[in-house]
């Protein structure tokens, strides 16, 4: 469970805590991994995995810092990065608050209904009044806790004069309150404390039910921003080299980019010739081989050799920052976007404010007492009151997330779920998103001592092909050969001895191409050729895609001939070298013709396209901007899940709108009796509790949804 | 009649322990990481 203490050494000083995110933990494994190794290093105190967040709690010596304990995870094998303490809670906060809510209200409404039984069976006289004092007793503070939020936000609500569900249930909480409490002095005959803290209990589940839903696919997808070339190396006029944080790089500087080091400005290389990897920016794999004169930008990493790079903007203007700034704009008209149950709201309050005035003037002018008006208004309030309907959205939504999750598709919220009920159109990426992202190589002529060889040399590089296929064979439970004497020469390859014979792994035709990697055994050499196929279920997720009648395409930054082979594959229309302007003007041109487009993405040129479509879904290896702008993330390697996730959405909505149909259905057959006069405390507790299980059942329904 | 005298303390007594017993686990972390719960039966510790 918890690490060992060394209590002696540790306890002289206070500790600090520190949180990672890391993604790679998935079992019991990892988690005891992790507890277990990192427990042994020195300083750190205890060690915490949280496995639904992917997070580790670290208590350790404040000499030891984030750094030093990056390393630490990085060392056993688990990619880290710190969150800043307060990251995120604020949700936290808001669910566990909603989860006392909600125990508070359970305990009232028990308690109450145990006492309003007794008088539904016939209590009466002293016997009856001390049951509604004592219900009074419990009900005020049980309703003061619990009913805060739907007291603040229909005040909020109101203020800003707009109307929403929380303001009905407001009204006809306290005023039922207000009536029970006026009954219980006078020594009346009926109360509603058990209706009021009934309702709030039922509605409070369908709120905690939203917000668990949200907390749980927040902690899949994470918040990690702005990890690349967060410094870089400027080149002093005396040659010395000093680390600038990126945001004090100016225009004019020259800097150094190290092998494997992600640059933090736009420049122009001025020495050296490298590969870029430009994944990052345009999606594309194959790594750009630059030269004195070539334009890099920020975001992107050097792959092969140092660069010395006069640096052209930096900070808030390079191409990367303007790419973060479009997302901003495109993702507010999503902001814009109205629920179905604040929808389906507008319409309820104002019909259901007017049928109670209506009818506590119908039964004065009928000649009815003040009392008696009264109570029949605030009857018809507490009938109406959208319990199912607080439900209705809630219940269906949260089914089919987790069913939606089962099949490796997260869903961010509930108004993601009803953006992707509605589109009609949807925009594939092609690299990393209809293909894999990864090169994978072809193995089929290379034997299986040759691959325990190539298996070594590859582990020793960090280039995109051979970590590629250091995987590839990792995945054919090969083991790695014996090697002596290795040497990386950036740009060429990897070459060793093995067993007295010279070794290589040397990268392909410079010109050709078709990526591929040439393994050298002493005199024999074999080419190993790449390629980033197509996802292995793209034609039947199309073919099921086109089924839900949606029209399909291409939007790619890739080059032309890259994109038409694997538009020709999949029959659909596409649309190569489009920068992240262009497609961002491309959807709003969709948008403005009325089309609801979602857009599938990975890179970071898709951030603003994703954010700027009516939904949009990325593939777990997205970029962290990618993962942030879009609705739901899906992992593994198959695509299905986002014809899964349309046709999930859909059916979640139809059985929405199922729900809603019953509780309207519900009401008229209430309202009517609630206006005549005739609805007991007993007929709404029933009416109430009956018309939200049938919606929970209903619900349910949707957990074989995702099949 | 007098029993209820008992009765309604005992059961409000009872319902406000759970309530508390609730509380009490929410606050020290115990729904914090239910996946992780599930999965910590099957770590096996070192002997030590």
């Amino acid at each position: 469970m918890t690490a060992p203490i060394d209590h002696a050494a540790l306890q002289l000083e206070a500790l600090a805590e520190t949180r990672f995110t890391v993604p790679a933990i998935k079992c019991a494994g990892c988690m005891g991994k992790i507890e277990r190794e990192l427990a042994r290093v020195a300083g750190i105190a205890e060690v915490r995995v949280n496995l639904s967040a992917r997070r580790v709690a670290i208590r350790h010596a404040p000499a030891l810092d984030e750094d030093a304990l990056v390393a630490a995870l990085a060392a056993i094998g688990f990619e880290a990065q710190p969150v800043a303490a307060l990251a995120g809670t604020r949700d936290d906060r808001e669910a566990r608050m909603l989860l006392r809510a909600l125990a508070v209200a359970g305990f009232g409404m028990m308690n109450i209904m145990l006492l309003s039984v007794s008088v539904w069976s016939g209590a009466e006289g002293a016997t009856r009044d001390l049951f509604h004092f004592l219900s009074a007793l419990i009900a005020l503070p049980v309703i003061a806790y619990a009913g805060r939020p739907f007291f603040a936000s229909a005040w909020k609500a109101l203020r800003h004069r707009r109307t929403n569900m929380d303001v009905p249930i407001s009204i006809g909480v306290v005023l039922a309150t207000c009536l029970s409490l006026y009954e219980t002095a006078t020594g009346g005959e009926q109360t509603y404390f058990d209706g009021a803290t009934m309702l709030l209990f039922f509605l409070l589940a369908g709120r905690a039910l939203d917000a668990a839903m949200r907390g749980r696919t927040r902690a899949g997808i994470g918040a990690l921003l702005g990890r690349m070339g967060r410094s870089g190396g400027v080149i002093e006029p005396d040659g010395t080299i000093r680390r600038v944080p990126a945001d004090q790089l100016l225009p004019g500087m020259a800097m150094l980019v190290a092998a494997g080091e992600a640059l933090a400005a736009d420049g122009i290389v001025e020495d050296g010739s490298s590969a870029i990897d430009n994944a990052m920016l345009t999606g594309e794999s194959l790594p750009e081989p630059v030269g004195p004169g070539s334009h890099v930008h920020a975001g992107t990493v050097n792959l092969a050799q140092p660069l010395r790079i006069r640096i052209t903007a930096a900070a808030q203007d390079t191409a990367l920052a303007e790419i973060a700034r479009l997302m901003g704009e495109a993702g507010q008209s999503r902001s814009r976007y109205v629920r179905i149950a604040d929808r389906a709201s507008r319409l309820y309050a104002p019909a259901v404010h007017s049928l109670a005035a209506l009818s506590f003037l119908g039964w004065m002018i009928a000649g009815a007492g003040w009392h008696q008006s009264l109570v029949v208004a605030i009857a018809v309030l507490i009938i109406t009151c959208p319990c199912a309907m607080g439900l209705a959205v809630p219940a269906a939504q949260v089914v089919a997330t987790g069913a939606l999750m089962r099949r490796g598709l997260l869903v961010k919220d509930g108004s993601a779920l009803e953006r992707l009920a509605e589109v009609d159109t949807v925009l594939f990426d092609k690299t990393g998103t209809l293909t894999l992202g990864e090169p994978q190589p072809d193995l089929a002529r290379i034997e299986d001592t040759a691959l325990c060889i190539a298996l070594a040399l590859a582990q020793h590089s960090r280039h995109p092909l051979s970590r590629g296929l250091a995987r590839a064979i990792q995945a054919r439970e090969i083991a790695p050969a014996q090697l002596d004497g290795v040497t990386e020469r950036p740009g060429h390859g990897v070459f060793a001895t093995s067993d007295d014979v010279s070794v290589a792994l040397q990268r392909g035709d410079a010109d050709a191409d078709t990526m591929a990697s040439v393994l050298t055994i002493g005199r024999r050499s074999w080419t190993i050729p790449f390629a980033d196929d197509v996802r292995a279920d793209a034609a039947s997720t199309m073919a099921a895609l086109r089924a839900e009648g949606l029209e399909l395409g291409i939007l790619s930054g890739d080059r032309t001939d890259a994109v038409a082979p694997v538009a020709r594959a999949l029959r659909l229309f596409a649309r190569a070298n489009a920068s992240p302007q262009a497609k961002l003007a491309h959807l709003e041109r969709l948008k403005a013709s009325g089309r609801r487009p979602l857009m599938v993405g990975d890179g970071l040129n898709d951030g603003p396209a994703l954010s700027a479509a009516h939904a949009s879904i990325a593939p777990g290896s997205a970029s962290d901007i990618s993962r942030q702008a879009a609705d739901a993330v899906f992992t593994g390697s198959g695509l299905m899940p986002v014809a899964l996730a349309v046709r999930t959405a859909r059916a979640c909505m139809r059985v929405v709108r199922q729900n809603f149909a019953f509780a309207i259905g519900y009401n008229l057959l209430a309202v009517p009796l609630a206006i005549a006069g005739q609805v007991t405390p007993l007929i709404a507790a029933v009416a109430m509790s009956l018309s939200s299980l049938v919606v929970v059942v209903n619900s349910l329904r949707l957990a074989g949804a995702a099949k | 009649m007098n029993g209820l005298a008992f009765l309604i303390p005992i059961a409000l007594g009872l319902g406000l322990a759970g309530l508390g017993a609730f509380f009490w686990s929410l606050h020290s972390g115990q729904y914090e990481d239910m996946d992780g719960a599930a999965n910590r039966i099957l770590i096996e510790e070192e002997g030590e």
